[in-house]
């Protein structure tokens, strides 16, 4: 179910610490998020491209994982330059087209895929059980870091469990439709995937108990120290706060 | 570790599940000594499962005594120390693999230990080693089949070292290759067992004593008749049903 298809390689980004690429991720994603002019959010595309190149990640990979992101744009393309007030561009009948509302569009797409292509240059080139090392060591608590461990293990269990109950179902002749007994039939499905997750996690924390879990974290990852991520980690400080100040002296 | 001959012993032990008035373990026996490979037989819901969740103090019984290498057992904080000596494996292993990886999971009980880093690597790689799954160590869990989790967790269990091993119905689900494997395994082994399981072949070729279980207490082997018997008839090597 989740496939770590870009965790494995041997670029630059790949051996950098964990630590170092997630402090990275929320640096820039922040300083995008947070900028309010078009041709600065160009340039965090820029860097976000570079980062994607240094990871060298094949592009129609890279591309298939914004796959679903391109339908929330493709809505946001259709509601914004019609709703947005201000200058009118294009009088389409009723319908007004609007200078202001075509920029937030490409401002909202430029960044949105902007901190994608970010978390795919710098989270995905992890494995899951990386990434969990990395967030320990940032000092997230170790409750979170369990919770984002355990649901990378047993999401595909649950889904299992989801799969069977729902060819159970079909094998009685169950044909989902539009109607209340078809909404009744899910809603007994989902119950039923609670009741059985709620079983499962009492089973793991009996499993856990009896090897002797008290609620630390360990980890075997081990991440030599290394120049290159304090080296990373300052070039990507440096041009986020660098734009971020341009952003607020001359625009 | 001193030497302990009797690994476990339940005296009197009654449990039901909170607001059931079944007795699911009624006034219960059971000695487990040193060396001692015992098997149990017994149908569906007579109660195995929590007879060694109650070992664990998992479940915690209404009265009788829990004593685990000659120390009775009360608290949890009792059982905590006790825990680690004791492996078991549980019926599904999904239930007992939690981490992403097959090393990280083996290595699990041993930094719980307090083992240094390098030493659970060590400790985990030679129990995958000796269970000649050593090639799984960075496999991602969920990828893995059935059979090659069960071995997993066989190994993170042994890989904690405990005196005694109690196993949950460890075929279940299992084809014969695996079995086999599994066999070998626990014969290969020197410290006592306790295996729970549906297969009356399985059972008699890993162990040396066959108990069932009935009503909530344990029938010993001399109060029970399992056994097999080949026979003669004409549907030959087609396959049939008996009825």
């Amino acid at each position: 179910m989740i496939e770590e298809t870009f965790a494995y390689g041997r670029s630059f980004i790949h051996r950098l610490d964990p630590r170092t690429r997630i402090i990275a991720a929320i640096i820039l994603s922040f300083a995008t998020a947070l900028c309010d002019n078009l041709y600065l959010a160009v340039l965090y595309f820029v860097i976000s491209i570079l980062l994607i190149t240094m990871a060298q990640l094949k592009p129609v990979d890279v591309v298939k994982r914004l796959k679903p992101l391109f339908w929330f744009l493709l809505m946001i393309w259709i509601m914004l330059p019609l709703t947005v007030d201000g200058d009118i561009l294009y009088r389409f009948y009723g319908l007004k087209i609007t200078g202001q509302g075509v920029v937030l569009c490409c401002q909202i797409t430029i960044k949105s895929i902007t901190i994608l292509l970010l978390f795919v240059a710098l989270i995905a080139t992890m494995t899951i059980a990386s990434l969990g090392n990395g967030l320990h060591r940032i000092h997230v608590p170790d409750k979170m870091v369990f919770l984002v461990l355990m649901s990378y293990r047993y999401i595909s269990v649950i889904e299992d469990e989801y799969k069977r109950l729902l060819r159970a179902a079909k094998f009685r002749g169950f044909i989902p439709g539009t109607n209340v007994h078809s909404y009744k039939t899910f809603a007994y499905l989902a119950g039923m995937l609670f009741v059985r997750a709620s079983l499962r996690a009492q089973r793991v924390h009996q499993a856990m108990l009896c090897r002797g879990f008290n609620q630390k974290f360990h980890t075997l990852d081990d991440y030599p120290p290394n120049r290159l991520n304090l080296i990373f980690l300052m070039g990507i400080s440096v041009a986020s706060i660098g734009l971020v100040i341009i952003e607020m002296i001359w625009v | 570790m001193t030497d302990y001959f009797s690994v476990i012993k339940l005296q009197d032990i009654c449990f039901s599940y909170p607001g059931s008035d079944v007795k699911v373990l009624d006034h219960l026996n059971l000695e487990i000594n040193r060396k001692d490979r015992i098997g149990m037989v017994a149908p569906n819901g007579s109660g195995k499962t929590t007879l060694l969740h109650t070992i664990m103090g998992l479940c915690k019984p209404d009265s009788g005594t829990i004593k685990v290498f000659e120390k009775v057992l009360i608290h949890e904080k009792d059982f905590l120390q006790v825990r680690s000596r004791i492996g078991l494996l549980f019926q599904d292993s999904d239930d007992q693999l939690f981490c992403p990886t097959v090393l990280d999971d083996v290595a699990f009980g041993p930094l719980n230990l307090g083992f240094s880093r390098q030493d659970a690597i060590d400790t985990a790689r030679q129990t995958l080693e000796r269970l000649g799954i050593l090639a799984f160590e960075k496999s991602v869990i969920h990828k893995l089949s059935g059979g090659q989790k069960r071995l997993v967790a066989l190994a993170s269990v042994l890989a904690m070292k405990p005196a005694v091993l109690l196993l949950d119905e460890p075929t279940a689900g299992l084809d014969s290759s695996v079995k086999e494997k599994l066999v070998h395994i626990l014969n290969s082994l020197d410290i006592s067992y306790f295996v729970i399981s549906h297969e009356f072949d399985f059972a008699n070729a890993v162990t040396d004593k066959i108990y069932s279980m009935e009503n909530g207490r344990i029938l010993r082997d001399d109060e029970i008749h399992i056994h097999r018997h080949e026979h003669i008839h004409k549907h030959g090597k087609h396959p049939h049903i008996h009825k």
